[in-house]
Formats: structure tokens, sequence, C-alpha cells
């Protein structure tokens, strides 16, 4: 039921979900003086209630409302109605995420530009720069306690850090350190210093790494003016005769439906749950669903191309002590097409813990080479890899023709090939990947596939003009004035780094463009 | 899982068969590991069959420093739901069966009684595409590995909150890098 605000005040800006961008967007509205209310479908667990146990953890946080898969990627063999690992609670994958916090490269913002005409690949310039959006990742960074930004010192390396730093410089790479992280490493805007507990996927326990749930949304209830309803999951955005949305409607706790009415909403539910209540909403005057008039709605849905490396050796490592990701090598993540594939790739350590590794080591394989190598988890150190994932429009959430959630609507299948360039660079990395290990002594080394994405990128991309995409650089849709894209659905295209920080970056900027707007009254 | 002691009531001659690292003992109602210390009343399924399993269990996920009792427990939940659901009965009755017949024809035996894990894992491997070997692999990827008293042979330490976590407690104590 409502709490805060009248479900009949239509002054309020609606937002649906509580992540990156929702959870920012609504505290620096509501810091602005906006009256805002957050619908969030998941929810409250706070830092107290979380768990050090992955499966527990899971069961608590994960967006497990089904979902289908299609495509020639491998988790949706193996993985088929787990096509993402991403957060259904307020703080949405804050909670889960592991911190990692850098700013896009120049390039990355004019992939078209710069890597010209790649088959297959629906690249398109972001029509933003770097250089407009450095102000707002200043802002992001500061507010973030990002390590290695506004003089705030980088964390201590880990056990699988070192592993990791000694392969990385005796290969060759120069550009390793313990990261950019969203994690303090000292105390900071009235949160702790790390305490190196592990554990970050599964809600941070200490209140170090930084989260909407606990380093913005309370800052915004402060004011007064922020509103998080959370166990509210929005089915539907309403809209007027000339086309202007005017609210949600949502199903509360008891799975009762409420109409809240809204003059802006922003959507930022994820690349998966933003596109799928886009095109939930078709009515008669939008029959392809909401601010689809470019048919881009649900395409280009990238997932990063994403792979791990898992090295063994003939003493202990315990790389599940400490920060989930301590450590970062930056040399290939520049564009460098003489290694036969355009855009970059990081290398960042990962570490999971046994009941994980078990899971998503080599999903489906068993026998002596699959157990020999849990025999040797003590003694093992791990790296994920993050990179460039091309567009495609045929790569696509939609809406299962028969399949519907306990709500009555249609759940999204998300479909997924791999593009040659995703391939090339994934056998590259994984190739790089294994002689990091090997280059210091390891006695095998795994390159091991992906996992559920967690990274859910592009399916309301960002365009200069309408007929290419969904929203604008504001992230306003180009079709529904009053209609916003507050997550990365938004992004153009996916560059090489993690998408939070740019998220949040994009968030903020767009706080004061709402703002702005509400002021003039041109929305 | 009870904790019943191998007691004087049991009837050596129903079975021993030492193609297992530890020989299991059945009765009508039980399996019983003497070397371990345990038994497991069976409540859905047939006490070979529960043996059957604990057995394919080890040659899909074989780790030899892991006792009986780990894998006994991963398969448990099977034979409390075959007490009550008639699909997963025969689901696993009739996945054992068939690979007793498989061993039988290939060895003369029934499957635990064949010697060798890789010859046992050829035969699971004729049947890894079948519905009963992917529910049982499928079952122990979180039936074994998510035992918490399973951990510490892996040396891992699980929870670490409570603890104050590794800041002073080895998370950068590695000396051989």
């Amino acid at each position: 039921m409502a709490g805060k605000f009248d479900l009949n005040d239509d002054s309020v800006v609606v937002i649906v979900g509580s992540g990156a961008g929702g959870g920012t967007l609504g505290t620096e509205l509501a810091l602005k003086g906006i009256n805002t209310v957050i619908l969030e479908a998941g929810g409250r667990y706070e830092m107290e209630d979380f768990v050090n146990d992955e499966w527990d953890s899971f069961t608590q946080l994960a967006w497990t409302d089904m979902r289908t898969t299609s495509g020639s990627w491998r988790v949706a063999k193996d993985f088929a109605n787990l096509p993402a690992w991403i957060v259904k609670a307020v703080g949405g994958s804050t909670v889960h995420w592991a911190g990692a916090s850098l700013r896009f490269q120049e390039h990355e913002f004019k992939t078209k530009t710069v890597y010209g005409d790649v088959k297959g690949a629906n690249l398109l310039d972001w029509p933003l720069t770097l250089a407009e959006l450095e102000p707002y990742y200043a802002k992001a960074e500061s507010r973030m306690g990002v390590t290695r930004t506004n003089g705030i010192a980088g964390l201590p390396g880990s056990n699988n850090y070192k592993v990791f730093e000694a392969g990385a410089k005796k290969l060759g790479y120069t550009e390793v350190h313990t990261g950019r992280m969203a994690i303090n490493s000292a105390p900071r805007d009235g949160r702790g210093s790390c305490q190196q507990i592990g554990f970050c996927f599964q809600g941070c326990k200490s209140g170090a790494k930084w989260s909407t749930l606990i380093a913005e949304i309370p800052k915004g209830e402060d004011t007064g003016k922020l509103e998080v309803r959370s166990n509210s999951h929005v089915v539907k955005i309403e809209h007027d005769a000339k086309g202007k949305v005017t609210g949600v409607v949502y199903a509360d706790k008891a799975g009762n439906l409420q109409k809240q009415k809204a003059r802006v909403v922003a959507v930022a539910g994820n690349s998966i749950e933003t596109p799928r209540l886009l095109l939930n909403s078709a009515s008669s005057l939008f029959p392809d669903g909401l601010a689809n008039s470019s048919g881009q709605v649900g395409r280009n849905y990238m997932r990063h191309m994403t792979a791990s490396v898992y090295g063994i050796f003939d003493r202990p490592v315990h790389m599940y002590r400490g920060t989930t990701m301590a450590g970062v090598i930056s040399d290939e993540a520049k564009h460098n097409p003489a290694r036969g594939f355009v855009g970059g790739y990081e290398f960042e350590t990962l570490s999971l813990g046994l009941p994980f590794m078990a899971a998503f080591l080599n999903p489906g394989a068993w026998g002596r080479s699959f157990t020999s190598a849990i025999d040797a988890y003590e003694n093992t150190a791990g790296m994920w890899i993050v990179g460039e994932d091309m567009p495609q429009e045929s790569n696509r959430v939609t809406l299962h023709a028969t399949e519907k959630d306990k709500l009555g609507m249609p759940v999204a299948n998300v479909h997924f090939d791999d593009h040659p360039n995703d391939i090339a660079m994934r056998n590259h990395a994984w190739k790089q990947g294994q002689a990091v290990y090997d280059a210091i002594g390891a006695t095998r080394t795994m390159p091991t596939p992906p996992y559920p994405s967690t990274h859910n990128l592009g399916t309301s991309r960002m365009s200069e003009k309408p007929k290419d995409g969904v929203v604008n650089k504001f992230g306003q849709t180009h079709d529904i004035p009053n209609l916003f894209i507050s997550d990365g659905s938004q992004f153009t295209t996916g560059a090489a780094e993690n998408p939070t920080l740019t998220i949040v970056t994009l968030a903020l900027r767009q706080a004061d463009t709402i703002a702005d707007m509400m002021a003039k009254k041109t929305i | 899982m009870t904790d019943s002691r191998f007691g004087d009531g049991v009837s050596r001659r129903s079975f021993v068969k030492a193609a297992s690292a530890a020989a299991l003992v059945l009765t009508a109602k039980a399996v019983i590991n003497p070397i371990e210390a345990w038994g497991m009343e069976t409540k859905g399924l047939a006490p070979e069959t529960v043996q059957a399993l604990i057995q394919a269990a080890r040659d899909i996920y074989p780790h030899d420093r892991v006792p009986d009792r780990f894998y006994a427990v991963a398969i448990k939940d099977y034979d409390v739901k075959a007490a009550t659901d008639p699909k997963i009965k025969t689901l696993i009755e009739g996945g054992i069966a068939e690979l007793n017949s498989a061993a039988k024809q290939a060895h003369g035996t029934d499957y635990v009684g064949v010697g060798w894990e890789e010859e046992r894992v050829a035969l699971l491997r004729k049947i890894e595409g079948t519905p009963f070997f992917k529910t049982l692999r499928g079952g122990l990827v979180t039936g074994l590995y998510n035992q918490k008293e399973v951990w510490p042979l892996f040396g891992y330490e699980g929870e670490s909150a409570s603890k104050g976590g590794y800041i002073k407690r080895g998370f950068d104590d590695i000396t051989w890098i």
C-alpha cells in the first residue's frame, strides 16, 4: 500500500528499480528537493541480514523469477532459466557487485567511427563524448569513494592479487594494481574500511562497499523527499491520449495491483526487465511497446565478453580470503586490431567459494578431470575477464509467447549468440590469462566459460537519431518526453569496463536534466 | 541420515561387497557403513538402490579424501522424495536398474560389483544424456559441495564476517610468491 506519497499524487517522479541507476537518480532528485517514489520489486535487506553463504545468499537476493533463454551461448544450455545473475532487492545489483569502478575510454564512445564497419555488429557512436561525461565521472567517483581517485589509497593486495600481479609482471604487463574500487580503504562518508571478509557478491556485511542500499538511498530518505516502496513490482506503464506517461501499475507485497500516478517515470530495472516492462506496456497508441518507434527496444542486448581463468599451484593461495575482486590488469583494454579483434578487455581477480566453484568452473562437467581441480581449491588463484562485446540486433530480449509470471505478465526471453569478434577476443584473453599464471609456475590452468550475465546492457540504447535507438543523450526516450531510462539499458555500446560507475555517472547527469526540465516545465 | 552404529541385528549375509572404498552393509531397510560408523534408514528406495547411488555419486564426483557419509547425505534427498513421489522413485530405481543391467552385460555383475572406477565411469558415460543421470549429477552439485562439513576437506573456510573477516587472519599471508 501507499506509504508517504499518495497513489494519486501526480507531481512525483516515479522510478522503477533501486539499483545503480534508479537508486542514485532517486537519491539525487530528493537531494534537489524533488518528491520521488522508487518502486522496487524486491524486498529490503540490510547489512546485518546478508549471509556469508553463497547459495543461501543467492536464495535471499537473486532475481530468480522465471526467464527463458535461446541462442548458441552456453548459458542457455547450462542455466536455461537463469540468463542473468542479478539482484531482486533494494539496492539492486549494487548489493551484489564487486566494486570495480573504471571510466570508459574515449574511443569507446565512438566505436562506429573508430572500429569501422564490423560485419554483423550494430555499432553506433554514443551521442556523448568522454569530455562531456568527465565532470559527472568525477562526481560519481567522489560520491562512491573510488580508490585511486580523490586521493583515496588503493586497497591492500590479497593473496589472490599477489599471484595475479606477479604473473602479470613476469609476462610484461605494466598496468597492474589493486583496482579502482568503490570499497573504502579507510573510513569515509560514514562507512568503515574493508575488513577483507570476502563475500562481496553476497552483500557487504561491513558497509565498506558502496551500494545504493547503504550509501545513497538513506541520504535520499533523510530529506523526506524520497520514498522507497519495496516488494512493489511494476507491471505496466500507463499513458494518456496524447502519449505522455501518467503513472505505473504495480503489484504490492500481497499481489494486489496498485496505481501510482506520476509526472515523470524513469525505468531502471536492469537490461532484461526494462525492455520487458516497455514491451509489456504496449497499448493501442503504442502497439509495439512504449518508446519503441525505432523497433530497438530489447535489441542489441550485450553482456560483455566474459570468461574466467583459474590457475592451480603447488602451494596454497586461499583466493577466497579478502575482497572478491582484488586487482586489475588493463594492458589489454586498448583497441589494438592487430590482435585480431576490435575493442579490448580487462583482467580482474575473482574468487568463488567452494560451492560456486563447483557450480561454475565447468558447468555439467564430471569425473576426475573436474574433481581433481576442485581438490586443489586451496591452491587455486582466479581471475575474471571482461571485454567489449559487439551489439547485435538479433541479440534480444523479447516477450515469451506463452510463459507468464505469477502476475500473468509474459516473461522475458533472452536470446544471445556470440559475435565472431567476441569469440576471437575470448580466445585471446583465455590464452593471455593462462599465460599470466603459467609465468609463475602454475601446474594447471583452466579456461572457464562465462557465468550467467552480471553486466546486462544495451536493450534501450542511446542514439542521436530517433530511428537508431530508444533514448537521447540524457536517457530521455525519443518518443515520450516524460519517460526516461536510467540503467545500463541506455548503453549504446558496452565498452571494456565494468558498467556500474558509468551507470551512476549517467544517473547523476540525468538528475540534473530532469530537475532542469521540471523547473522549466518542459516535462 | 541417522547416526546409528552398526548393530547386532544386521546380517552380513545380505551383502558384503568390496567394490567401493568402504564396503557398505545392507539390511532390509538400511544402508550401513561400519567403518565410518553411520547408518542410513531407507525410506523410499531399496537399500541396494541407495548403495548404488552412493557409488554412482562418488564415481561422478570422485574425491578420495571425502568419506562415503558425505555422498550418502548428498543422495539422501532422492530416497526421502521417493517415499512420497512415485515419479522420483521410478526415475531413480529405473536408472539404477539400467546401470545394473549394463554392468551385468559388460562385466557379469551389478554396478557396485564392477571393480575399477574407470569401468563404472564408462557405464555412466553411456547414460549421461538420460534424465536419471542429469537429475543425479545436477543435484550433487549442491548436494555434495554445499555441505558445510565437507568444506574444510577442500580448505575452504566459509563464513568470515563473524570472525572479523580476514584482515588480520591471512588475507595476504602468501609467502611463496
